[in-house]
């Protein structure tokens, strides 16, 4: 489904990310963990054509996607959502998801000036499909900027869905949510993965990568450290260090017993 | 009378002139070459009429044509820029029009005199409505279709999906691009467009003065342009036409018994204005205040 080899992204001399390999197989909920600053939304930010890469390719359903702007992966099938929401705040919400259908039979199904001067009753159905979906069936009409957090990463999440994509990149979908709404957030992407998309989440909240994900690979640095099932990951050493330190911070007392 | 028409058809000019940069701010394009497409605009339409002697709307449109042709060219490299340095590229366009007119000398003899453009003298002969016959009113009627039809159509780009699409690029072009919007495509086109409403005033702006020179279309021109839906708001075209109507109505023409502090007080009021409404005079509240006030009400 997704390959990645030696992918690689220099900021001048910063390494967000050096030679990364790695694999997503169709149908996974694949996790890709790691300490701040250790190369995750690089990585999706160089997936979906955000950035050029400085090294290695990127493939997508056996094709090379290097050098496609994000508009083409995307009706290629590579959806994804914001570490930080970015939503259009001053569209209503019903628009938001209006102007996301772009999946690639959007734009063969219907005719130019449908496509852009109208909204034909297929276009209709499948907002409000989405706006169900994610639970905001009542607020088509609001402006996105007046929406609750939640509603909003729902929101965004729905406007991902909208291209009907085959791989979705989730970057900390998380991030902010209560307890209640991570355990929603859950369900959501199983449902999703059951609906035939692959699942790429990027994610600080371990329950929930624990939880939902089938393989998980840990960067730091820029490098992958470990790569296997939920419960190979947490024991491996390199990655506990990599979370909680190495053995020069291990030395330090943490309190006055040691 | 006719100062009056003559200040009614330059209101109508300059509504052009604000809604063809009104199309690129929705992008998040802010634009000073809108002065460069006004120029070729005008000159273009006064060569076709008076060297060529097409009559005026074949003239026009083909003007409108050749500007958003232009427009199209600019808005390739202006891709590459933002804010500032886009500002800065398209003021560096419309200086470049502007000298191009300067020198731009191409006289052809008609009866005893010559007539056409003539480099730092002006182009002194567009004279199409005169020697026509048109009557004030006629013309003030002939402007105001224009402005009339791309209001029209503006209005309802902006209820249509490729309206939603405009806006979603001004908001935020990196989730633009990544729900499939292709941001060359969107931001080309509004420019073309951009270029075409201009080019329109500027062939109207040529054939009502009938005299145009290269000072014509300084940078003043093109702050003018985007003052207006800046001042306007981007809620609605009608934002721009009530911001021209204030300006070139009240401030410029209304204020003209204060003599030398006109630009004084003209100045004080624009920032009062933005102070005061920064969304524009026609944000989203002063329209459902009229809304309500013609009976309209309902939720939009």
């Amino acid at each position: 489904m997704l390959e990645l080899r030696g992918l690689s992204k220099h900021f001048g001399g910063v390494k967000a990310l050096d030679g990364l390999d790695l694999t997503v197989d169709e149908g996974d909920i694949f996790g890709l963990i790691g300490p701040n600053g250790s190369g995750k939304s690089t990585t999706i930010n160089l997936i979906c054509g955000v950035y050029g890469e400085t090294a290695g390719t990127v493939h997508f359903r056996g094709n090379l996607m290097n050098g496609k702007p994000p508009h083409t992966r995307l009706r290629a099938g590579i959806a994804r959502t914001f570490q930080n929401i970015r939503l259009f705040p001053n569209l209503t919400v019903w628009q938001n998801l209006w102007v996301a259908q772009n999946s690639s039979q959007d734009v063969s199904a219907h005719g130019f000036l449908p496509r852009w001067f109208g909204a034909t009753r297929r276009t209709r159905k499948e907002i409000a499909r989405l706006l169900e979906l994610a639970d905001l069936g009542h607020k088509g009409d609001e402006l996105a900027s007046n929406l609750a957090f939640g509603e909003q990463r729902r929101l965004e999440f729905a406007r991902a869905a909208a291209a009907r994509p085959k791989l979705l990149l989730l970057d900390e979908p998380a991030a902010g949510m209560s307890r209640q709404e991570i355990d929603n957030l859950g369900r959501r992407i199983r449902r999703m993965r059951d609906s035939g998309v692959t699942i790429l989440l990027v994610e600080h909240v371990m329950e929930l990568v624990m939880g939902v994900t089938e393989q998980i690979a840990v960067l730091n640095f820029g490098y992958k450290i470990a790569f296997g099932t939920p419960g190979e990951v947490q024991r491996d050493k390199a990655v506990q260090e990599a979370y909680l330190g190495t053995s020069a911070s291990k030395s330090r007392p943490v309190d006055g017993s040691a | 009378m006719s100062y009056y028409l003559g200040l009614v058809q330059l209101i109508g000019i300059h509504t052009l002139l604000g809604l063809s940069a009104y199309v690129l701010m929705l992008t998040g394009q802010l634009s000073l070459g809108q002065a460069g497409f006004f120029a070729i605009g005008a000159y273009s339409a006064g060569i076709l009429t008076v060297i060529f002697e097409l009559p005026i709307l074949p003239a026009l449109l083909a003007a409108a044509a050749i500007a958003s042709f232009f427009a199209f060219l600019v808005g390739f490299p202006a891709l590459r820029v933002k804010g500032l340095m886009l500002v800065v590229a398209t003021i560096a366009f419309s200086e470049f029009v502007r000298l191009f007119f300067f020198n731009l000398s191409w006289r052809v003899p008609r009866g005893d005199i010559e007539v056409g453009p003539d480099s730092t003298n002006g182009f002194r002969e567009i004279r199409f409505f005169v020697a026509n016959g048109w009557s004030a009113w006629e013309i003030t009627a002939f402007v105001w279709i224009f402005v009339i039809l791309v209001m029209a159509a503006l209005w309802w780009t902006d209820r249509s999906r490729a309206g939603a699409v405009l806006r979603a690029v001004g908001e935020d072009e990196l989730a633009a691009q990544s729900v499939g919007i292709n941001l060359t495509a969107v931001k080309v086109t509004a420019m073309t467009a951009g270029g075409f409403i201009a080019g329109i005033g500027g062939a109207l702006y040529a054939h009502t003065a009938t005299y145009v020179d290269h000072l014509t279309f300084t940078v003043l021109l093109a702050t003018f342009a985007i003052a207006y839906p800046i001042l306007g708001g981007l809620s609605s075209v009608f934002g721009t036409l009530v911001a021209v109507i204030f300006i070139q109505g009240v401030l410029v023409e209304g204020l003209r018994f204060l003599g030398d502090w006109r630009n004084i007080v003209f100045g004080l009021l624009i920032i009062a204005a933005m102070n005061l409404k920064p969304s524009g005079l026609f944000d989203a509240r002063t329209a459902q205040v009229l809304k309500r006030a013609v009976g309209l009400g309902g939720k939009d």
